[in-house]
């Protein structure tokens, strides 16, 4: 009886090290794991830091406006002015289908929203 | 334990036999018990105190080994948290209002020498010299071959040129790493941020320190680790300050101005949505401070805060403020304005001669100095003087600039009643653009005090009352007829109703007395003057206009143009819609002429 009880003892004991050992590695290895991590996510940062830094650069308004400028055959950017301002009431709002529908005639081509910058290069394209 | 009888009874009959008295063997036992239980107390008591004693002396041994443990112990960064990656920085950010970056930091590296560990100094020294073409050979080798163990060569290198370096090959010349302010705008709002250099410099890192400005006005938030690198949010709008920069710098040629200055800053709030001062300079470059000739003239120099000058007629907008508010005259009261008007032994006399009579709409319009002294006499000195300084011509201005609190207005030595004529039209005292800029607003927002901030506000703090609501209208309703029959034509941009007053000073000698060819101009306006958002203050250090026969320097010429553009550019961009105004509520007041 009481050697049958120290085998399951001894058996604990060593069953109990085991895993002791294997958390213990376990964690050691997260631990690694979140200092790499953290590692990483500093150095992300810095790069997002970089990035952003370099946006603002690229997009400080000196640039942008040579590059209007450069670009002005293509895009035709100029300053906003005050008669750019619409007020909501200008805007014709599409048909509801259900009137387009009953009413006779091809109303589609009238309502289609059309971008304007694929207008202009369908005008270009077209001799 | 066994107790002894108090009287025991051999004794007492004993000591009856002898003729004593029992009663003192009883004291005698009393007195024992007494001891003894005090005897047993003392040691219990005593035992006690060891305990307690042996309990401190390891709880203090205890703590003093934990100290000692971790003043002996290399400090870690906790690894289990993510804590440690807030600090990415070791300064904030600086935004302008919509979040886009005016201040960053970027992560170089400073590039030293060890010349005990080169090899060889002569080739070092000529390859540095092609990577880096401001560095002097001949100087470089003298340092090398030198006795120092230790040199700086440059403070901040690119990727690129540290790369360069290294391809040297030299084990003597080494990097550190180092972090760099960067302004990516460039010249843009250079006076706001100022610029930043380094502190304390170390191998390893150097502490980045502000050198003007917000920066340095700041610099103790944004080195802050606590705020966890949350970035300083300006009320500047980038867009608009380009704008307003870009149309001054023009307008500063095309007028042969040497300086100018201009203040847009939101009416009610008191936010400063764009500050520009030219010439200006660099952030990324800070020129050094100039040792000699006028510190006025350096590019550092922040003409919106610092620069204190005689804004000239723009004051009569104040005059007639308080001459309406304290109820001496209504809009419509005739002045007589017959010149030249004299007051002791001064002669005040107008720009041009605007006939015997003018009302007090058409003073203001028209800029007559005598009606505005006619004014200010009826006003009086005290009242006027307290009036000025409710409006904030007594102290620096408040606005976040480490600058700001030396630019520090002028006032008269001796305040007389000619001091408070020539003030009621703006000569005898000196004040910044900024000044000008929170009192107009202070007067035509509705009359409540505002105070300029360079900060982000979320919404309008109402202060002090300083005039009606109702003369408030009135003044704004006479600034608008300046710009639609008076000195400020140029500033007319349809669906804005700009409303302005212009303001054109002679520049005083530095030896006493005015140039005669010298003139500050000056137009402070609001818009839309019905329902206004935004005041601006354009200010022109000696502008000419030399279009015409003759040069024409007034404000009218110089400033009121530029300021027409800057509210042309920038109005659509602070998003103001324009409209149709409301048609004028006196308009059958204005009979005169």
């Amino acid at each position: 009886m009481r050697s049958i009880f120290f085998i399951v003892v001894a058996l604990a004991v060593v069953g109990m090290a085991s895993w002791a050992y294997q958390e213990n590695y376990r964690t050691q290895g997260s631990l690694r794991e979140v200092e790499r991590v953290n590692a990483e996510i500093a150095g992300l940062r810095e790069t997002l830091s970089v990035l952003r830094a370099e946006w603002a650069y690229l997009n400080r308004p000196d640039r942008l406006r040579d590059l209007a400028d450069l670009n002005f055959d293509r895009l035709g950017l100029l300053p906003l002015a005050p008669q750019q301002f619409g007020h909501v009431d200008q805007i014709t709002y599409p048909m509801p289908d259900a009137l387009r529908d009953a009413l006779p005639g091809d109303w589609s081509a009238d309502l289609a929203v059309t971008d304007p910058i694929e207008v202009r290069g369908e005008l270009e394209a077209t001799p | 334990m066994s107790r002894v009888p108090l009287r025991p009874l051999a004794s007492i009959l004993n000591a009856r036999a002898r003729g004593e008295n029992p009663d003192v063997i009883e004291r005698e036992n009393i007195r024992r018990r007494n001891e003894e239980t005090r005897d047993r107390d003392r040691q219990r008591a005593e035992g006690r105190l060891l305990v307690l004693g042996v309990f401190f002396l390891v709880g203090f041994a205890l703590i003093g080994l934990r100290m000692g443990h971790l003043a002996g112990s290399e400090p870690a960064e906790p690894r289990a948290t993510a804590s440690g990656n807030f600090i990415i920085a070791q300064r904030a950010d600086i935004v302008d209002r919509q979040g886009r970056i005016l201040a960053t930091n970027l992560t170089t590296h400073s590039l030293y020498a060890q010349p005990p560990m080169m090899i060889d100094k002569e080739r070092a020294a000529r390859e540095l010299v092609k990577i880096f073409p401001e560095l002097d050979e001949a100087k470089l080798i003298e340092q090398f071959s030198g006795p120092r163990k230790f040199l700086w060569i440059k403070r901040n290198i690119s990727p690129e040129q540290k790369q360069a370096v290294h391809d040297i090959g030299d084990p003597g010349l080494l990097f550190g790493p180092r972090e760099m302010r960067l302004y990516p705008n460039g010249k843009l709002a250079a006076h706001i941020l100022g610029g930043a250099g380094f502190g304390r410099e170390g191998v390893n890192s150097a502490e980045v320190v502000g050198r003007a400005g917000v920066e340095k006005r700041f610099d103790e938030y944004l080195r802050d680790p606590a705020n966890q690198g949350e970035p300083l949010q300006l009320s500047i709008d980038l867009t608009i300050q380009d704008a307003v920069e870009r149309v001054l710098f023009g307008g500063m040629r095309l007028m042969n101005a040497k300086g100018a200055t201009a203040i847009m800053m939101d009416i009610h709030t008191g936010e400063i949505v764009a500050l520009a001062s030219l010439p200006d300079f660099d952030p990324n470059d800070r020129p050094a401070p100039v040792t000699e000739g006028d510190p006025a003239q350096s590019p550092l120099f922040n003409r919106a805060v610092l620069g204190v000058y005689e804004l000239g007629s723009t004051f009569k907008v104040f005059t007639a403020a308080q001459a309406l508010d304290a109820g001496l005259v209504n809009p419509s009261t005739i002045l007589d304005t017959t010149g030249p008007m004299r007051w002791g032994r001064f002669r005040i006399s107008d720009f041009r001669n605007y006939g015997p009579e003018l009302s007090v709409t058409d003073v203001v319009v028209k800029s007559s100095n005598i009606g505005t002294a006619r004014m200010a006499l009826q006003i009086g000195v005290e009242r006027h003087k307290e009036f000025l300084q409710k409006l904030g011509f007594f102290e620096p201005t408040a606005v976040e600039l480490v600058e700001a609190p030396t630019g520090r207005p002028l006032l008269p030595r001796q305040w007389s009643e000619i001091s408070t004529i020539t003030i009621s039209y703006g000569h005898g005292l000196s004040a910044s653009p900024m000044h000008l800029a929170a009192a107009y607003a202070s007067v035509l927002n509705g009359g409540t005090k505002v105070t300029p901030t360079l900060l982000r506000r979320d919404r309008a703090e109402v202060g002090e009352r300083i005039v009606s609501e109702r003369t408030s209208a009135q003044l704004r309703d006479m600034m608008r007829q300046t710009v639609t029959r008076g000195t400020a034509t140029f500033a007319e941009v349809p669906g804005y109703a700009v409303g302005a007053k212009t303001g054109t000073a002679d520049k005083p000698k530095p030896t006493g007395g005015y140039y005669e060819d010298k003139v500050i101009a000056t137009f402070a306006g609001i818009f839309p003057s019905h329902d206004p958002e935004y005041v601006l203050i354009v200010t022109l250090d000696e502008p000419v206009e030399t279009s015409g026969t003759e040069p024409r320097r007034t404000a009218g010429w110089t400033a009121v143009p530029v300021a027409g553009e800057i509210i042309r550019r920038t109005a659509p961009l602070l998003g103001v819609t324009p409209v149709i105004e409301p048609a004028g509520v006196d308009g059958l007041t204005l009979t005169s002429n």
